[in-house]
């Protein structure tokens, strides 16, 4: 068996994958929260306790009704992007004239109340989801369990997805105009506030959809997005929320970094992503894809 | 001018009496969550800056005070100076970072490095990881003047903390120091072309803040005896923000009315467990929507109304 630099290659191709996995759902998060700011001035502090409730909903689909993962994969997002409609509709809309904080602070409490309420209902140890697509294959450099695969290039698919959503579709053009000057869109036509609308759910159905990925893989509990978000955070500020491409590069390249600092110096795993964020706060305050206005 | 006065002069009458009839340990704890509560209106209040990581400095500081008193086994002052001078310094650096970006992006990278000191304190040899520091002990102040481990003594050391922390605030809040704040606060631009280096005021705010937001972490150590993970948490940073909120943000003694509120609150709902979250949550939400200057703010507004 050959060694790289005296790590053994199970060791490192394991690590790699994992990172690929939690930069899968850096990905898929900040992505959401991309869009969402964009459209609503915004930084959608719910996010997390929305990725949880994606992987709660396919949890209940399953043990009350039966629902094959499948099915919740489509399901869910369904069900929680609907939720995150009706959370706009209430008390999102009263805020979009105000300071870009009070949208902040307005998510940050729907956040505590949801996960509080979930934390209430089932505890806040976790319940296990069934593995959809039990066992794995040897690669000859490593072992690769099939739903580790899966998700990672699921994930893929669907952030390409989104983003030739955006920036390929007319619908996608619509929302990039709304973007940029939502009262000259309104003048051509076109019902902006419903565009908003359908964002905030996009993007909460987006985080749903994470969350039901990541269901067989972690623990279903209340708190499984609480630091995830924090995390999620400092990947928006590294890259910066003004390209979708750049979320996706910059969500799945984290990951690796993480992985990799997992394999060659584990205290500093879990600390590497802010310090990134410190490095290129020095560098580039921007962001990496960001521009500065 | 005169009302203010008489309030303050029956607010601190009020403080002296309050260990008569209130549980001191209770009063101190609040007491600390004023002054933090405080320091971090500072910041957003008046000079516009959205910190949500201010608990990085509340919670460092109470294990600088612990380990410095425990560990080295020296005196309480020098726990407290250690708490205010390592809060500080973590203030300039995280500061200097953050001020690099404005608006909602400040409140995400200062978030972000209060995860990344919370993580570095699970780890960290000397913070005790998820057991905490426990037992510090309480020493007397002063070389052996002021006994401390009398809970009535302690109060009104805490007190003399207090008013000393908030005096710190209220004059640099009215100084040409506070002006030039104020100015970058409206409008930054403005400020700038008029000769001000708006970071460096900016930056001086937020040492100022994390240094008296680290007094605060540092006496409650100093009070409880322990020093824990809750302190540097997420949590912590949300709470401070819900204080101040409540209270009124920009009303200089809005923090101290939301402080003692939720303190309290939290004090009664002890048994409710999860639900404490909800509530808070809930508050946050109502708050908002629906009364964004505070208990102080709207209270103000009223008196106005009423005597226009």
């Amino acid at each position: 068996m050959f060694e790289l630099l005296g790590i053994p290659p199970q060791a490192l191709f394991g690590q790699l994958l994992l990172g690929l996995i939690n930069g899968a759902f850096y990905a898929m998060l900040s992505l959401g929260l991309a869009v969402i700011f964009g459209m609503l001035n915004v930084i959608n502090f719910t996010h997390g306790a929305q990725y949880m409730m994606g992987a709660f909903a396919a949890w209940l689909l399953l043990g009350i009704f039966g629902v094959p993962f499948w099915v919740s994969l489509v399901l869910a997002p369904l069900i929680v992007g609907a939720f995150g409609v009706v959370l706009e509709k209430l008390l999102l809309k009263r805020i979009y004239h105000l300071d870009h904080l009070y949208g902040f602070l307005l998510t940050f409490g729907l956040a505590l109340v949801i996960e509080g309420l979930f934390q209430w209902k089932w505890g806040s140890s976790g319940a296990p989801y069934e593995n959809p697509i039990p066992g794995g294959g040897n690669l000859g450099f490593m072992f690769m369990p099939y739903y580790r695969g899966f998700v990672v290039v699921a994930a893929l698919v669907i952030c390409l997805a989104t983003w030739y959503g955006i920036e390929r579709t007319r619908l996608g053009a619509y929302l990039r105009a709304a973007t940029e000057n939502p009262a000259l869109v309104q003048a051509f036509g076109i019902n902006v506030p419903r565009l908003i609308t359908l964002t905030y759910g996009l993007g909460v159905g987006l985080a749903a959809l994470a969350g039901v990925l990541a269901a067989p893989i972690q623990q279903v509990s209340a708190l499984m997005g609480t630091s995830l978000v924090l995390v999620v955070f400092a990947v928006v500020v590294i890259g910066g929320m003004g390209s979708i491409m750049g979320s996706i590069v910059t969500g799945f390249g984290l990951g690796v970094v993480e992985g990799l600092t997992k394999v060659f110096y584990p205290p500093a795993s879990n600390t590497v992503i802010f310090v990134i964020m410190a490095i290129v706060l020095l560098i580039k305050p921007a962001g990496l894809f960001g521009q500065t206005k | 001018m005169t009302a203010q006065r008489v309030g303050y002069a029956l607010l601190i009458v009020l403080a002296l009496v309050a260990p008569l009839f209130a549980y001191p340990v209770f009063l101190m704890k609040a007491l600390c969550f004023a002054l933090f509560a405080c320091a971090f209106n500072l910041l957003l209040g008046y000079a516009g800056l959205m910190s949500f990581g201010h608990a990085m400095f509340f919670g460092m500081a109470g294990y600088f005070y612990g380990h410095v008193v425990k560990a080295w086994d020296m005196a309480p002052e020098a726990g407290l100076l250690a708490g205010v001078a390592g809060a500080a310094l973590l203030g300039l650096v995280t500061g200097a970072l953050a001020i690099r970006r404005q608006g909602i992006y400040f409140a995400m990278i200062t978030l972000a490095f209060a995860q990344m000191v919370y993580f570095f304190c699970i780890q960290a040899p000397f913070t005790g990881g998820e057991d905490g520091l426990q037992g510090i002990p309480r020493k007397a102040l002063l070389g052996g003047l002021i006994p401390t481990k009398n809970d009535f003594v302690l109060y009104y050391v805490v007190l003399a903390i207090f008013l000393f922390g908030y005096g710190a605030i209220y004059r640099s809040i009215h100084s040409p120091f506070g002006q030039v704040l104020k100015a970058i606060r409206d409008n930054e631009q403005r400020a700038k072309s008029l000769g001000y280096e708006a970071d460096r005021y900016k930056l001086l705010a937020f040492v100022l803040s994390a240094a008296l937001a680290g007094l605060a972490g540092a006496t409650k150590a100093m009070v409880q005896q322990f020093a824990t993970l809750t302190d540097v948490a997420a949590g912590t940073s949300g709470e401070v923000v819900l204080m101040a909120l409540v209270g009124g943000l920009g009303t200089i003694i809005g923090p101290v009315v939301g402080a003692f509120i939720i303190v309290t609150m939290q004090n009664y709902l002890a048994s409710a467990g999860e639900f404490v979250l909800v509530i808070q949550g809930a508050i946050f939400v109502v708050i908002v929507l629906a009364f964004r200057k505070g208990v102080v703010g709207e209270l103000a507004d009223w008196w106005r109304r009423r005597r226009a």
